[in-house]
């Protein structure tokens, strides 16, 4: 058996492959976006803006300060999320009380600036980040050749992801940032620090994304406009799972994955706009979403 | 969206000032091109039919649409499309222009509508760039070239819009004739009903009246008047590109309603010549337009919400109150 379809196994196994890395990162991101939404009720705009400089940094740390992928496995998502704190505190916190439209609006803007910024200072080409020396390689399964890389991405990020999930569901810590999603003026008289934990939440949100711009710089080109080709298509992945739940932003994320690259095999010309039409298929069938509770 | 933005109320002017006002902002209209490039201020009205069109839904309807590039753009591929390849007349082509915007509109509101508030605006922002990609590989539309040297042809075979002079009267016509028509729109029962959505939709359910079918048809006029908009830019600039397809196209007609103040009447069309003109001052400093143009949202979301024409009008009504409060209370 080496075709299915009448395509080669190995075609579409490798196929499977990029949407499944796709698909993690699609699901990290709608993870942060979901988190973030669900405690600030804030849509991130900057999320693909704070992918962009987790990778940045990363390429940073390695081309200016000489520090390898694993610490900045731990220190970029830190820094990202530092930042992202410090935006919090200083500008997202004095719209909580205003309409959705300007914390939108904001953050859009931060997107915009970071882009710009970046793009002023390096340039809109694109800057290759080296996979580290223990991850190079290949494990050779007969039937596809996988890079170790690609491998350890997948698995490394539906580790997060699960991690995430287990802290939000079943963790004390969790129940607090479940309680002061229902109630946060309960919760607030209950003596538990809510501001604090809203910027702590944000920070955790855009860490998320800033880590998961560290495992793609080895793979995409790191470029100023990575972040918000990936974010338009993660706001359709929210849109098809909806915001409800966690596990349902994982599953969407890494099953457009690989329905996008599916896709790429039988019909080549529209790869790029699956997801969309996903979306518009979901709108017109379930419109609250897949896993989405409306309100 | 908060009860703050109010139109502009007449009564605080005079009509004498209100006049002369008139008589001044018509006669800049027409001196113009004495002394700015006319091809610049054609843009600059372009773009002020697109704000005010995108007002019309923001501002008045409450819906935050991020996929308004896709009726500018699309209607600029489609008038270059009929104008060069197939030949046809200028009106005939803007409004093609025009039918494909409201088309796209459509069938963006048909689909968008579904969901509310921020799923709203990713949904349009989702469907609009799946209309990029499609011009991306459409062979249509000339890919990154885009479709150059559309010719602009005569007005009813009469004027000749090659001279950029004659092109600008007659933009400014059409521009002056679309901004009435969206101040008529906003007065009309239709445009009260679009009000009463924007502060509480499910009271205007309760009346009795289809929400979805307001919010579809303000969607539409919306689509086709940026979509006339988009026509228009094609033609004087003689160049459809994927640009203006982009969601940085999207995002820089809601600063211009945002700068200039949303649900206002005027404010758009100030904020749009503040946003062409960053863009021209940066073309020439090497500064990347993206980075001023999203500090600029940043520092209008924080500091002047209403914009500059909504916090203006705000300080001169406040001003007004304070005067005859004080007048009121001298009498006593």
């Amino acid at each position: 058996m080496t075709e299915l379809f009448g395509v080669p196994i190995a075609v579409l196994s490798g196929q499977v492959m990029i949407g499944l890395i796709n698909g993690s990162f699609y699901a990290l991101l709608s993870l942060g976006l979901a988190i973030i939404f669900g405690l600030l009720n804030v849509i991130n705009f900057a999320h693909g803006a704070f992918y962009m400089l987790g990778a940045f940094v990363s390429w940073g740390l390695l081309t200016y300060g000489g520090v390898g992928y694993w610490p900045s496995l731990v220190l970029t998502p830190l820094i990202v999320g530092a930042l992202g704190a410090v935006f919090e505190r200083t500008m997202l916190r004095r719209l909580y009380g205003l309409d959705h439209l300007f914390s939108l609006l904001l953050t859009f803007g931060l997107a915009l600036a970071l882009e710009g910024i970046f793009r002023w200072v390096y340039g809109a080409g694109g800057k290759s980040y080296p996979v580290p020396a223990s991850l190079q390689g290949v494990y050779n399964l007969g039937f596809m050749v996988l890079p170790i890389y690609r491998a350890w991405v997948i698995v490394a990020s539906l580790v997060v992801c699960l991690l995430a999930w287990v802290v939000i569901e079943k963790t004390p810590l969790g129940a607090r940032l479940r309680a002061a999603t229902e109630n946060p003026k309960l919760v607030t008289a209950f003596g538990i620090n809510v501001p604090l934990m809203l910027t702590l939440t944000y920070a955790a949100g855009v860490g998320l994304a800033g880590l998961a711009g560290v495992m793609a710089a080895p793979i995409y080109q790191v470029s100023p406009n990575m972040g918000s080709s990936l974010i338009i298509i993660v706001f359709a992945v929210v849109v098809i799972g909806g915001m409800g739940s966690i596990m349902g932003s994982i599953v969407t994320g890494l099953m457009l994955g690989v329905l996008e690259s599916l896709t790429k095999v039988f019909f080549p010309t529209a790869s790029a706009i699956t997801v969309f039409i996903v979306m518009i298929l979901v709108l017109l069938m379930r419109p609250a979403g897949l896993f989405g509770k409306d309100k | 969206m908060a009860h703050r933005y109010r139109d502009f109320r007449p009564e605080l002017m005079s009509a004498p000032w209100r006049y002369s006002l008139l008589v001044l902002a018509i006669a800049v209209a027409l001196l113009a091109p004495l002394a700015v490039y006319p091809l610049f201020l054609v843009k600059v009205l372009c773009f002020m039919l697109f704000a005010a069109a995108l007002n019309l839904v923001l501002g008045f309807a409450g819906l935050l649409s991020l996929g308004h590039a896709a009726f500018f753009g699309g209607a600029a591929y489609a008038f270059a499309q009929s104008a060069k390849i197939w030949g046809w007349p200028f009106e005939l082509s803007l409004l093609f222009g025009v039918v494909a915007g409201g088309a796209l509109g459509f069938v963006f509101g048909l689909i968008a509508i579904r969901r509310q508030g921020i799923y709203f605006t990713m949904i349009t922002l989702a469907l609009a760039q799946m209309v990029y990609f499609l011009a991306i590989q459409a062979p249509f539309t000339g890919g990154e070239d885009g479709i150059q040297n559309v010719p602009r042809g005569t007005l009813l075979g009469l004027l000749d819009l090659r001279d950029t002079n004659t092109l600008y009267y007659v933009v400014l016509v059409i521009v002056v004739a679309c901004l009435l028509l969206i101040r008529r729109t906003v007065h009309s029962p239709f445009g009260h009903i679009l009000g009463a959505i924007r502060e509480n939709e499910t009271r205007v359910t309760s009346l009795g009246l289809n929400v979805s079918r307001y919010k579809l048809l303000a969607f539409t006029l919306s689509a086709a008047l940026s979509g006339l908009a988009g026509a228009l830019k094609a033609s004087a600039f003689q160049l459809a590109t994927l640009n203006d397809v982009s969601w940085h196209i999207s995002g820089e007609v809601v600063l211009m309603v945002l700068i200039g103040g949303i649900g206002t009447l005027w404010g758009p069309l100030f904020g749009a010549i503040f946003v062409v003109m960053i863009g021209h001052v940066l073309a020439t400093s090497g500064l990347p337009v993206s980075l001023v143009v999203g500090v600029v949202f940043m520092a209008c979301v924080m500091l002047f919400r209403r914009g500059f024409y909504g916090e203006t009008i705000d300080y001169l009504r406040r001003n007004l109150i304070r005067s005859t409060n004080a007048a009121g209370n001298s009498g006593h």
